[in-house]
């Protein structure tokens, strides 16, 4: 920016400088006076008001003190510095990224368009966007279901989740095994019954359980669903109407608890451990039959609450710090890249030692738009996590109004709060002030 | 020609990347479009991609019943009473102010723009008690007015700001040659620099016109039910989000139009205003 504004634009006489005061007071007037009462005046007003307590009388610094000796506040404070360390350091990276990726590329133009689209709609709607996000529920909500397709792409949950043994004195838990408590030796049978799970939801290729016959070598056994639609059928024996549980694994542990043989079974539920050396085993349903799907991470539990909601801020000011990190670098010039790349520099090193020195103050801004920016976040918290959650998802700005406004009715730990806030952006102003000063001068 | 095919493949997986990006960006609006869609019931039992099979299950039923509720539509109306207002007053006051700041010689003028440079930054928490305060004294708290007062107060730093720097790149000479002719101060601003300052103009109204109308904070602390706007009553009902999410999700979807409309139609003008207000 040029100084010209700053320019005269006559050289001055007396008279004419006064009748440039009047002027100016017409011009400036009702901007200064709305700013004057409601800027100005309630900036001193809150931090006289932060020395006196929610009635009215004079506590010094008693407001400051609980301020940071209730976990609540603690706690807000505490979820503000996160903030501030992460969110405006991710979407900054963020930022360059995609403007570094997008240039000189097709349809980056649209892919702006995407990014910034974020920044025009509120951060209340933004919210509701992001609780339906992170619902709990797989079923229903997109982050979880990506995430538990992936989880369970991974680690396949077994077939029979929910069943269990129908004779718990036969096969007890071994973690999420089930392990027999009779021994079995070589050329007798298991018969390994469970129950718990819905007839109709058994694997499509499961055939009607077979009782086994005593093999010469080894252990022969069955293990199918004892249960009889309709009833009827014999607690621990294979029924007619009983079908076999296909695809179990099942494993003969000898008495060191070590894996000597292990068999799968077949479509109706019957399998065979060969090759056994004589001695007494005792058999185990391997865990992969009984894993239990992948139920979805707790976004807004206490524990995730606050990066959750970061996310969301992120999604919003990605595409701002894209548009501004992009437009200064439009602005290097291309010949000093070109010398580094002519100079045999590898992309990698172009943008290392080149384009993110020269896009330093653009970076710097960027963040520092973002630091003030991220103190504010009121929104996000208040919508995003539920009821149940909002004490751990709690951040100044939002500590600021639930004290002063939302109940409590606390005026004076709110005007602290609110001094609290001020006094974090104080070095932001600073650094405003400092930069346009240094331009104006230029 | 090696490095010719890598630099193809390269540029390729890059184009494949954004798109894989663009379209998650995408998604929580499309989730949020699709279940404003949906029913109550079907939301509570699925998630929206359900639609991409069962696409039976679209119903435009909750924005009948939106439009059917007096509640909400007055919550609407009380958006456009306030945010219109709100920008115009803050155009109007920002470039008399802005025209004063960049052409005008009187003292303690760069010391009183430093001070609106400062204001820029300061968070609208420290003014919410004291003002409050005020409004109660001065019959304002709880009324549009109110409401409206206080975003052209926090909106002004960021105006004036804005519009002096784009009015101070106006040549002078465009200034002198109207002065010569006897144009008073009042011409020149209203024939010379509002007119070339028009762009920079544009980018403002724009940004004040969304910061108003996607404000919850201000107007819950100074609106009361009657001049509550849309983003209060939306907030009222998310406090049992589960089951209210067949109103929800149309009334956010119907708070979002507006301004994606505004954001569509004049993408440039908010884009130079993004990169005025922050890298100048």
């Amino acid at each position: 920016m040029s100084g010209r504004g700053t320019a005269t634009l006559a050289a001055p006489t007396r008279r004419r400088g006064a009748r440039n005061g009047l002027l100016a007071a017409a011009f400036l007037g009702p901007a200064v006076l709305l700013l004057g009462a409601l800027v100005a005046y309630p900036i001193v007003f809150t931090v006289a008001r932060s020395f006196y307590d929610r009635s009215g009388a004079f506590v010094a610094l008693g407001n400051y003190a609980d301020m940071v000796s209730s976990a609540r506040t603690l706690t807000a404070i505490r979820n503000t510095a996160v903030w501030v360390i992460v969110a405006p350091s991710v979407v900054t990276t963020i930022g360059l990224v995609f403007a570094v990726l997008t240039e000189r590329v097709r349809l980056a133009t649209a892919f702006k368009v995407v990014m910034f689209m974020p920044m025009a709609i509120s951060f209340l709607a933004a919210g509701v966007i992001f609780r339906l996000v992170y619902e709990h529920d797989p079923e229903r909500g997109v982050a979880n279901a990506v995430v538990t397709g992936i989880i369970d792409a991974a680690r396949e949950p077994g077939p029979y989740s929910s069943a269990r043994p129908r004779n718990t004195d036969l096969l007890r838990p071994d973690g999420k095994a089930y392990v027999t408590s009779v021994p079995f030796s070589p050329g007798s049978t298991a018969e390994l019954g469970l129950v718990g799970m819905r007839p109709d939801l058994l694997p499509s290729d499961a055939r009607p359980a077979m009782a086994p016959t005593a093999p010469e070598r080894g252990i022969a056994g069955v293990v199918w669903l004892d249960f009889s639609p309709g009833g009827g059928g014999r607690p621990g024996l294979v029924d007619p109407a009983e079908r076999g549980l296909p695809e179990a694994r099942v494993e003969a542990l000898d008495g060191q608890g070590a894996v000597k043989a292990t068999a799968v079974t077949d479509e109706s539920g019957q399998f065979r451990l060969g090759e056994l050396e004589p001695g007494s085993y005792r058999l185990r349903l391997a865990e992969s039959s009984f894993r239990q799907p992948f139920g979805g991470v707790r976004w807004l539990g206490p524990a995730l609450v606050t990066p959750a909601v970061i996310g969301s801020y992120v999604w919003i000011w990605s595409g701002f710090a894209m548009v501004v990190i992009a437009a200064g670098l439009a602005a290097i010039p291309r010949d000093v890249l070109e010398a580094a790349r002519v100079d045999g520099a590898s992309e990698w090193q172009v943008f290392r030692r080149v384009t993110v020195p020269l896009l330093r103050p653009v970076l710097i801004v960027v963040f520092v738009t973002l630091v003030i920016n991220v103190l504010k976040v009121f929104d996000l918290v208040f919508v995003i996590p539920p009821g149940s959650v909002q004490d751990d998802a709690n951040v100044v700005a939002l500590e600021m109004w639930r004290v002063s406004f939302g109940g409590a009715r606390d005026q004076g730990l709110g005007s602290a709060l609110a001094v609290l806030l001020f006094l974090l952006v104080v070095p932001a102003m600073a650094f405003n002030v400092r930069r346009f000063r240094r331009e104006a001068a230029v | 020609m090696i490095s010719r095919v890598v630099r193809f493949v390269s540029r390729g997986s890059v184009q494949a990347l954004l798109v894989v990006i663009g379209l998650t960006w995408l998604v929580p609006t499309v989730g949020l479009a699709l279940s404003s869609l949906r029913s109550g019931a079907n939301s509570a039992r699925s998630g929206w991609w359900e639609v991409f099979s069962v696409p039976s299950q679209l119903t435009l039923a909750n924005y009948g019943k939106l439009l059917d509720d007096p509640r909400m539509l007055e919550a609407f109306w009380n958006t456009v009473r306030i945010t219109v207002p709100a920008t115009v007053l803050v155009v109007a006051l920002a470039s008399l102010a802005a025209y004063a700041f960049a052409w005008l010689r009187f003292p303690g003028r760069d010391g009183l723009f430093l001070v609106i440079v400062g204001f820029l930054v300061v968070p609208l928490q420290v003014a919410l008690i004291p003002v409050a305060d005020l409004y109660g004294k001065l019959n304002l708290f709880g009324r549009i007015p109110g409401v409206v007062l206080f975003h052209v107060a926090f909106g002004l730093p960021f105006a004036i700001f804005l519009l002096r720097n784009f009015f101070a790149e106006i040549p002078r000479e465009l200034l002198e040659a109207a002065r010569m002719d006897g144009a008073s101060e009042w011409t020149i601003f209203a024939r010379v620099i509002l007119p070339l300052g028009l762009p920079a103009v544009a980018s403002l109204a724009i940004f004040q016109f969304l910061w108003v109308w996607n404000d919850l904070l201000v107007a819950l602390v100074f609106a009361s039910p009657e001049s509550a706007p849309l983003t209060v009553a939306i907030r009222e009902q998310t406090r049992q989000f589960g089951s209210n999410i067949d109103v929800i999700g149309p009334g956010a979807f119907v708070s979002m139009v507006v301004p994606l409309v505004v954001f569509f139609a004049f993408q440039r003008y908010f884009v130079q205003g993004v990169l005025a207000g922050s890298v100048k």
